[in-house]
């Protein structure tokens, strides 16, 4: 409702002083929300409201940035936001057209530590969906809440859609099998670039390979690379599924349904990296 | 001891003094919340307000939240500032420098000094004044008569004071920022005749008249009360001690400020997100620049405050200016 108000305000922007509309927006908007500690400005907490040069340059300078630093998470973010409006409305659109989608787009689910059960998830039986996920979580040091917040969206039903496609990442290792080694997450990029058509995932997909070793690159480019987009292409959009309901599944039943095919090879889980 | 009791008097007598502040509402500056929900309006309450940036905020908070933002930058500040003012702002603090010239002996507070800056800029013209000085005392010498040299080596064992050495005592309230100073200090070789010390410009840790030069570069916006921090200038300064700000200002050049508002405002969080991971605070310190008051104000501050002689120069077009008082 306040992207209405607001979109008046951002086509004023283009006419005249951009900085005058910026301030609008976010007097408008602060004065409607909660007067929490850390209230925000923008269509949903954390927004930052930019301009379309803004965006280009960001997206530039987080690519460079990126590419100079790949631990550097946040560059990565901003890339995928700044780059991928056109990707997120078709998986809007993608989410909408089905059933299970339309539910998490209503319902608006977090996957954090604080909405988790986790001691009913490790109660689980080996080969469930929750107990794999769980034992992903702890054999590589990670947890859901690592996500960085959206900031650079400016509609709030796509920074939905980009903070739930993050927060599924983790997910989709447990539902590929792959671990968060190098090789393990270049293959989730090629799954999900096929899958999502973030530009994003894209780059992470093309320049990712250039860090892996002779050997590794060849099971990429023979078994594991193939089957990733193979199955990115056929599987079922992977944002449309309501994790949180499923967690009882077995892994292979879930497989399944999404029409995933189970990995060619799992490639050893020796580096630990925290994301 | 005598100037930690100076400083609970000082306290004391200041909560004794109230004064409101009113909700700011200038064309150029948005009062935030205030005049457009008043339900969340705080203008009304006990709480006095001031500006944090473009936003309102209690007084008390304002202090707080200008320290998480020092704190958040601290490391990238100084590839930050290049990166902003495309290396300008070497030229801004080199200028200071030229204008002080200082001369060997001088003792210099800088305030707000956080990575040192001005500090490391004062002891280099320092001994290349020394350096120069020296040099034209030998060039003088080269003709001595016998009676010129017995005179010197008189003077030598007469035990002559040796001229007064220079210090430099960097004052911040920010802890990360003195870290990252001091890291930078080290990594010079240039700590003789440094000090670091954490304080609050508005009740510094000092006692009267001890410096012969007190500058702030690029800090005092940030202060709550300037008028308290320009107070406590005065009580440190000797008599015949300078007071010299460099801070951003108004510029008054319209096809300028245009240019340069749309930098502020477009460019420089952009940078601040890619360098630095962090919009908020460079959104925070181009929106400080516009809360500050301009040159001929912050001339009739420094004057009321009890300095003589103030005057200002213009950088870059009003971009940055240069103020200067002297305590007679």
């Amino acid at each position: 409702m306040w992207q209405r108000v607001a979109r008046p305000f951002q086509r004023l922007s283009r006419r005249h002083c951009d900085l005058i509309s910026e301030v609008c927006v976010r007097q408008l908007c602060s004065s409607s929300s909660e007067f929490t500690d850390g209230s925000y400005d923008g269509l949903y907490p954390g927004h930052i409201p930019t301009t379309p040069t803004q965006k280009a340059l960001l997206a530039v300078g987080s690519g460079v940035a990126a590419l100079q630093d790949p631990y550097r998470h946040d560059m990565v973010a901003v890339l995928g936001e700044t780059t991928g409006h056109m990707a997120l409305v078709n998986l809007r659109d993608r989410m909408r057209n089905d059933p299970e989608g339309y539910t998490i787009l209503t319902e608006r689910p977090r996957i954090r530590l604080s909405t988790l059960d986790l001691s009913k998830m490790a109660s689980l039986p080996d080969g469930s969906f929750g107990r794999e996920y769980l034992r992903f979580l702890e054999d590589n040091h990670v947890t859901p809440d690592s996500r960085a917040d959206v900031k650079f969206v400016d509609n709030e039903e796509l920074a939905y859609v980009m903070q739930r496609y993050r927060e599924v990442h983790d997910l989709l290792h447990t539902l590929l099998g792959m671990p968060t080694n190098m090789l393990g997450e270049v293959a989730v990029k090629w799954f999900e670039a096929a899958q999502t058509g973030l530009p994003m995932c894209a780059l992470g997909a093309l320049l990712g390979p250039l860090r892996l070793n002779t050997s590794r690159l060849q099971t990429l480019f023979t078994s594991l690379g193939p089957w990733a987009l193979q199955n990115g292409w056929q599987a079922r959009c992977v944002l449309s599924i309501f994790y949180e309901r499923r967690w009882e599944q077995s892994v292979e039943e879930l497989r399944q349904e999404l029409n995933i095919d189970p990995p060619p090879v799992i490639p050893s889980a020796s580096k630990k990296r925290s994301t | 001891m005598a100037a930690s009791v100076r400083l609970l008097v000082r306290r004391v007598t200041r909560l004794s003094h109230g004064h409101v502040t009113v909700c700011p509402s200038g064309p150029s500056g948005p009062s935030g919340r205030c005049c457009w929900a008043p339900s969340s309006c705080r203008c009304f309450s006990d709480d006095r307000n001031t500006h944090f940036g473009f936003e309102t905020v209690p007084e008390a908070e304002k202090a707080k939240r200008v320290y998480k933002v020092f704190e958040n930058v601290a490391q990238n500040y100084d590839v930050m500032n290049d990166a902003m003012s495309l290396g300008i702002h070497r030229l801004w603090k080199d200028t200071l420098l030229h204008v002080m010239n200082p001369q060997p002996g001088a003792r210099l507070l800088d305030v707000a000094g956080g990575t040192g800056d001005i500090a490391f800029r004062f002891l280099e013209y320092i001994r290349s004044q020394r350096e120069r000085q020296r040099r034209h005392v030998a060039r003088s010498m080269q003709a001595l008569s016998w009676k010129d040299i017995s005179d010197v080596y008189a003077a030598r064992e007469g035990g002559e004071d040796g001229p007064r050495e220079s210090r430099a005592v960097v004052c911040d309230i920010n802890k990360e920022m003195l870290k990252v100073g001091k890291q930078k200090a080290d990594s010079m070789d240039m700590s003789a005749g440094l000090s670091w010390v954490v304080g609050d410009a508005e009740e510094l840790p000092f006692d009267d008249e001890q410096f012969d030069i007190y500058t702030v570069a690029f800090g005092i916006r940030n202060v709550t009360h300037i008028d308290q921090a320009l107070q406590e200038a005065l009580r440190v300064l000797k008599p015949g001690g300078r007071f010299m700000c460099l801070e951003f200002s108004k510029v008054r050049d319209p096809v300028l400020a245009r240019l340069y508002d749309t930098y502020s405002f477009k460019i420089i969080p952009v940078l601040g997100e890619v360098i630095a991971g962090d919009w908020k605070s460079y959104q925070y310190l181009v929106e400080s620049i516009r809360r500050f008051p301009d040159q001929e104000e912050f001339k009739r501050m420094i004057e009321d405050t009890g300095f003589y002689c103030v005057r200002y120069h213009n950088l870059t077009g009003g971009v940055v200016a240069l103020h200067s008082g002297y305590k007679l």
